[in-house]
C-alpha cells in the first residue's frame, strides 16, 4: 500500500525527467518513478557490470566520429550507462590496460551494462506513460 | 577476477536479473524466467566453446 501511494501517476510530464534519470543513473528512472524495487535491481545489477568491467581493465574510450564506425558503436553502448562512464574517465580509467588477460572480458561487461541500459531507458518510458506497471 | 568460468557464471547472473526484471512482472515469474536465461547463457557459452575446440587458435 506505502509502494502505491509513492507511485506516481502516468502522465506525460514524467516521461522526460525519468528517461533522463535512467540514462544518467542505471535505475534512477524507475526510482523517480515510484518502483523501488524494479530501479534498486537495475542500479545494482547494470552497476556491477560497469564497475567490474572497469575493474578488470576495460578502456573508457571516447569515440564519436565515423571513420571507425564499430568504435562507434562500442563508445555509444559505454556512454548509455550514463555519470559511472563519465565518473571512471574522471577518475582516470579511460585506457584500460590491453595487454591484462581480463581486458575483452572488461570490455563486454561494460558495453553490455550501457546496452542493458538503453533497454532499462526504453521501460522506464513504457511506465511513465503507463503501457508498463 | 581471472577464472574465465567464474566470469561467465558473474556475467551470466547480472544480465540474466536484468533480463528478468525488464520482461516479467511476478516475482515467481522473475525468478522462473531469470534462472531458466542463467542457465541458457551458461549451457550455450560451454556448447559453443566445445565446438570451436577442434579451430586451429
Amino acid at each position: 500500500m506505502a509502494a502505491q501511494t509513492t507511485t506516481k501517476v502516468p502522465t506525460r510530464a514524467n516521461v522526460l525527467p525519468a528517461c533522463l534519470l535512467a540514462w544518467v543513473l542505471p535505475g534512477a528512472g524507475h526510482l523517480y518513478l515510484g518502483r523501488k524495487g524494479k530501479g534498486l535491481v537495475f542500479l545494482a545489477a547494470i552497476g556491477a557490470l560497469f564497475v567490474l568491467g572497469v575493474a578488470m581493465k576495460s578502456r573508457l574510450e571516447l569515440y564519436l566520429g565515423l571513420e571507425d564506425p564499430l568504435n562507434l558503436l562500442f563508445s555509444v553502448a559505454q556512454i548509455a550507462v550514463g555519470a559511472p562512464y563519465f565518473i571512471a574517465r574522471a577518475l582516470g580509467y579511460e585506457s584500460g590496460l590491453v595487454t591484462a588477460v581480463t581486458y575483452e572480458y572488461g570490455n563486454t561487461f561494460t558495453a553490455v551494462g550501457g546496452l542493458l541500459n538503453i533497454l532499462v531507458i526504453l521501460d522506464a518510458h513504457d511506465v511513465a506513460i503507463g503501457r508498463k506497471r | 577476477m581471472t577464472s574465465h568460468l567464474l566470469i561467465l557464471f558473474v556475467f551470466s547472473a547480472l544480465v540474466a536479473t536484468v533480463f528478468a526484471t525488464l520482461l516479467r512482472e511476478s516475482l515467481r515469474d522473475r525468478l522462473r524466467f531469470g534462472l531458466v536465461s542463467f542457465g541458457a547463457f551458461v549451457l550455450s557459452a560451454l556448447v559453443l566453446g566445445w565446438v570451436m575446440g577442434p579451430f586451429p587458435s
